[in-house]
Order: C-alpha cells, then structure tokens, then sequence
C-alpha cells in the first residue's frame, strides 16, 4: 500500500508541510525534510521551483526564484533525494507545475519518484481530464498518486468526479485565491467546508492554502482530515532558519 | 488538415487549458458561453457599430507605391495603425468588453507589455464605465511612461507587477493571479491569441475582421479575394491571426509571419520563438516556448516591446509545426531601418512591431506581379523615444 493510504488510515488529524526544494539554500532540501519528521510532521511536500508559478502569492514566488537562482532543477532535486528512504519513513509528494516535469518528460518523471520512494505529486496547472487521459495509467504503473485541487467554486457534479478518479486524498484549495498565510477563516470557508463534509467523499480530503497557525490548523481540520502548510512555513524557514522547525512545528498543534 | 480550433481547444498538438483548478469555473463560464454570445444578433449589432463609428474601421487597404516600385512587387498595407488607440489591440478590447458584460461581469482586467493593450483595455472600459485594473511589469512602466499616463487619464489601475523579470510575462502571471483571486465578478481580457482555449480562438474570431476586410478590399482593387501573401508581425500572434484568418484553408495564399529576432537569433537575446522554442506550457497554453532544458521560461529580448513574449499563441505553433506559414526572424537593425523606410517611401511612421514585418521585402524576393498583403498592425508615435535614441534623432 502507498505510504499516503496508510498514513491517511491513522486515526488523527494529520500536518503536513509544504517547503520549496533548494531554499533557503540549495542544499538545505534534505535537512528540512528531516527535521520535519523528527518534530512529527505527518507527510511532506516538496515543492519543484518553477519560474511562473500561476497560482502561488508572493511568499512561494520569492522562495521559487530564490531556489531557481540557487541552482534547483528536476535533476538537481532527484540527486539530493536519492537516498532520502534511507532516513525518512513518512509520505513524500512532490508539488509542482507541470512544464517541467513536461520538460523531464512525464514516464521519466514517474519512474524517477519511484525509484526514489516519492508516494505522490501535485500539478496544479495538469487539468483533471487531461491527466485521466493522457497521465493516468503511467502514474498507476508506478504507483504514483495524483493529488487534485477542489475550491469553493468547484461545482458538487465536477468534486464527485474528481472524488471517483481520486485514489489518494483531495486538496481542498481553502478560499478562492493564490497561495498565502491568512490568521484566521471566516463564514465563506466554513459555509464551504460544512459543505464538503456533508458530501461524504469516499477520498479524505487535506486543506491547504491560508493555513498558518494552531487556530486555522485546527479550523480546517474540524471536518478534514488534515491540513497543509505552506507559506508560513516557508516564511518562518526564511526567518529563521533550520533551527526553528522544531518549535514552528510545535506551535501549530 | 484544419487550422481552426478543434473542439477540445487544439490547434493540432497545440492548445488546451493548462490552468489550475481555481480558474476552471471562469474559464470553463467563457467557454460555454463565448461562441454562443458572439452569434447573437444584439452582439454583431453592437460590435459592428463600434468597429466602424468609434474604431473607425473598415481601416483602409492602402496601395503602398512607392514601396512597391522599390521592391519591384505590389504591396498592399492594411492600415490597422489607424485605428482608435493606434493599433489593432482595440478590435479585441471592443469584442471581449461586449462578452464581459454579456456575461454579467463588472470588473476586467488586463496585462500588457509595451502598454498597447493596456491602453485598448482602458479605452472600451472608460467607453463602457466599467472598472479596469492593468498589471504592466515594473520595468516596461519605467519604459514606457506616455502608455502608462494615458491608461491613468483613462480611468485605469495600473498595477506594477514585481516578480519574477517584471515585464509582460509576469504581468501575465499577476493578472491571472488577480482573476484566481476575483473568481466571480472579474472577466480577464487577454490582448494576445495566447492563454488558456477558449481565449486563442476568441482573440482570432475578433481580430478576423483584418483579413474580412482585406477580402472584399483587395476584391475591389485587384479583382480577386486572395493576394500571392499576407505577412504579419507575431509575438503572441494576435494581428496575424487576424490577418491569417479568412485565408487559413485558402492554400494558395502565402502566409509570412515574422518573428522578432532581437540581437540575432544565436545572440541569446532574441525573440523567435519558432526557432529558439519547443514545446511546453505558458499561462495555460501547449505551445512553442523558449526554455531552458529544465523547463523554466526565458525571458526573451527583442528592441520592439510588442514583441518580446517567450511563447506564442497555439494557432502559430501549429502553422509553424504544419509548415502552413513560412516563419521568418527579423533583427532589431533590419527593422528600425525597414520602419525609417517607410517614413521616407510613403510617409507613414510604423509602429517597431510592424517594422519587423516591412523587413521582410529586404530578406525575400517577390515576383513582379505578386500581390503582397502587409498588415501594418500599429502606428509608431508610440515608439518615438526608441526611434529617437537608436537614430540620433
């Protein structure tokens, strides 16, 4: 079974965090996926810089070009993980837009995260019939789960498409917006996220984007399953550095 | 085999709608609704009205004399620089202001680069009394200054865009960035044949009014509806799918397009994308992209602001990949002297973009009796100060 599948089996809301791979340092990628297991981080995505990241706020833009300044590439990346399996158990998902693993060529990509012990990947710009076409058997012939968004805007008919071809859990896009730190939620999202919960997916669904902090950590995981933190995180490791990871993490539960 | 869009969004391998899932309910709105909208007879009505009374179309089919005993051939140029705001940009801002308010949205927004498109967006939207906000790169701000004053005095937003290289293509992003974060009351009016299907086919439907026109006007000076060649600018390719459009199945008529080649193709600041580019993604479009072998976009370089965006739109991909169009890369010095030319040979200054194209008399040789269809996509009062400085002026 994938790692992911297990790890969503537990029976506790479960934290993930998101951070760019090569920042702040190039080299920084495997120290940080380290640490985060060890300060109890339930599952890790790593995010693959891309020059025009179309649906990340500044935070992630700033972090993305800093990693690509720095050296980052999807080849670069793989080295450094080579031998991640030997010290991390927890599930690893790369997050990235879909040109460059386009570029790697998409088998390649696959094959590699494979070999590697990636569980899964997030394309946000990879269209859900797009992949169910033209992606869908690679990445089950390597055992790959694909991870698709969900927003507020999402129509009930499309999310339980997206529910029936989901074979992980469901990313669900906090507020109509980019990526970014909010403090708290309001009604709109916890209209929407009543409103996911009363649909009974058979996929467990994992919010992202606007989680910072114990309070917003807590408020998404009310009904879902699990929460994603990203550019806190990422804020917090350009602030602070390696070192706070431990105590960041403490903070949020 | 077709040219047109197919009805998954594709010209061939090229096209489709490469965004993220916060965009599907907009994009998806436009498409449903776009090719239904414009066949209503209240909307080619109101269009057709405001082409002809406040852009002042039909633009004229010029018979261009002396350029054509020059190069010894018979060059037409198709006036599009005297539109309303100097460029064929407004054909589109006029359609696509129609469709947002067709579709009950009271907020646009726009990108732009050298500011054209800025300005186009700006006009329909003070003419129609909605909200406009513009994102422009800091650094084409900086640059292009007189632009960024008339959207201001138009009623416009212009918002610096500071990722990234902080030009077009990151006005790009911001732009859709906004539209992620305004799902429900904003319409984004793209100024190319570039983004995600429905929008490459909608820009080219608006902009066909050029070769619509160039039909029944080459009809009347010479006789017969298809000239020899039609040779048009691309940089994200809108005046040449409009100029392209009504003679894309027409396979005796030569389609020329020309490329920015900046400071030579193998400079490495350069613009031709048809050469440099392969295929990949850019703000939701497969198509040719200039990028590194990792995948990251380059920032291309060409002296025409116009012209300076790494992709181009998915039509021109295909015409390029199918061969139906003959791509050709023109430097920044063959085209600010091809645009001196035609101040000199007819009195007419042209906009840099254009100038890539009137280049092309002195790269290609034409029969005597061709006739040679040029669109002269905009005007060059706008490029004054590059003028001025590259000439000593």
């Amino acid at each position: 079974m994938n790692r992911i599948n297990k790890k969503l089996q537990e029976d506790k809301k479960l934290l993930s965090i998101y951070f760019t791979a090569g920042y702040p340092k190039l080299n920084d990628t495997v120290e940080v996926i380290e640490s985060l297991e060890k300060s109890g981080v339930d599952f890790i995505e790593i995010g693959l810089p891309f020059s025009d990241p179309l649906a990340d706020g500044p935070t992630i833009q700033e972090s993305s070009t800093a990693a690509l300044e720095n050296g980052m590439t999807s080849e670069v990346l793989f080295n450094q993980l080579k031998d991640i399996r030997k010290t991390v158990s927890i599930p690893l998902i790369i997050m990235g837009y879909f040109n460059p693993m386009m570029q790697y060529g998409v088998e390649a990509f696959c094959k590699k995260c494979a070999e590697i012990g990636i569980d899964g990947l997030i394309i946000p710009d990879l269209p859900v019939q797009d992949y169910n076409e033209n992606y869908k058997a690679i990445f089950e012939k390597y055992g790959i789960i694909n991870v698709f968004l969900i927003t507020p805007q999402t129509s009930d008919e499309r999310i339980r498409f997206i529910d029936s071809i989901s074979n992980g859990f469901i990313y669900m896009v906090s507020s109509a917006g980019v990526t970014g730190a909010k403090n708290s939620f309001g009604d709109t999202q916890k209209t929407y996220f009543d409103r996911i919960a009363a649909m009974s997916l058979k996929a467990p669904q994992v919010i992202g984007f606007g989680i910072s902090n114990a309070e917003t950590f807590k408020q998404a995981t009310l009904n879902a399953k699990g929460a994603i933190i990203g550019s806190a995180f990422v804020n917090n490791l350009s602030k602070n550095g390696i070192k706070s990871i431990p105590d960041f993490i403490s903070s949020i539960r | 085999m077709s040219y047109f869009v197919d009805e998954n969004g594709y010209y061939g391998q090229f096209g489709g709608a490469y965004i993220p899932e916060m965009l599907y309910p907009n994009v998806e709105e436009l498409r449903q609704n776009y090719l239904k909208i414009m066949q209503e007879d209240s909307f080619k009505k109101e269009f057709d009205e405001l082409l002809k009374e406040y852009v002042g179309r039909p633009t004229p089919l010029y018979f261009a004399k002396r350029l054509s005993e020059k190069y010894n051939t018979k060059i037409y140029l198709k006036r599009e620089d005297l539109c309303h705001t100097g460029a064929h940009k407004v054909n589109n801002t006029i359609g696509q202001i129609l469709m947002a308010k067709r579709l009950g949205k009271n907020r646009i927004i726009a990108e732009t680069g050298a500011g054209q498109h800025g300005v186009a967006t700006a006009t329909v939207c003070a003419l129609m009394g909605l909200e406009c906000i513009v994102y422009m790169g800091e650094i084409d701000i900086a640059r292009q200054a007189p632009n960024v004053a008339r959207m201001k005095m138009l009623g416009a937003t212009v918002i610096p865009a500071l990722s990234g290289s902080r030009t077009l293509k990151d006005a790009t992003n911001e732009a859709i960035r906004d539209w992620i974060n305004n799902p429900v009351d904003t319409h984004y009016i793209i100024g190319s044949v570039v983004g995600p299907h429905p929008y490459p086919d909608m820009v080219a439907r608006f902009q066909s009014v050029i070769s619509e026109e160039i039909k029944w006007q080459l009809k009347e000076k010479e006789g017969k509806e298809n000239p020899d060649y039609v040779i048009a600018c691309v940089g994200g390719g809108s005046n040449a799918a409009g100029a392209f459009y009504h003679y894309l199945d027409d396979k005796e008529v030569g389609l020329i397009a020309v490329e920015a080649a900046g400071l030579g193709v193998d400079s490495g600041e350069s613009a031709a994308t048809s050469v440099l580019g392969n295929e990949g993604v850019i703000h939701g479009s497969k198509t040719l992209l200039m990028q590194t072998k990792d995948g990251q976009i380059i920032e291309p370089y060409s002296i025409s602001a116009g012209l300076d965006y790494p992709g181009v739109g998915p039509l021109h991909a295909h015409l390029c990949e199918s061969k139906r169009a003959e791509f050709i890369s023109i430097t920044d010095d063959e085209a600010m002297n091809a645009g001196l030319e035609l101040c000199e040979l007819e009195g007419i200054i042209p906009a840099i973009e254009s100038s890539h194209a009137l280049a092309v008399f002195n790269s290609k040789k034409f029969k005597k009796d061709d006739v040679v269809v040029l669109n002269l996509s905009g005007r060059g009062d706008k490029d004054l100060n590059t003028y001025i400085k590259y000439f000593k002026l």
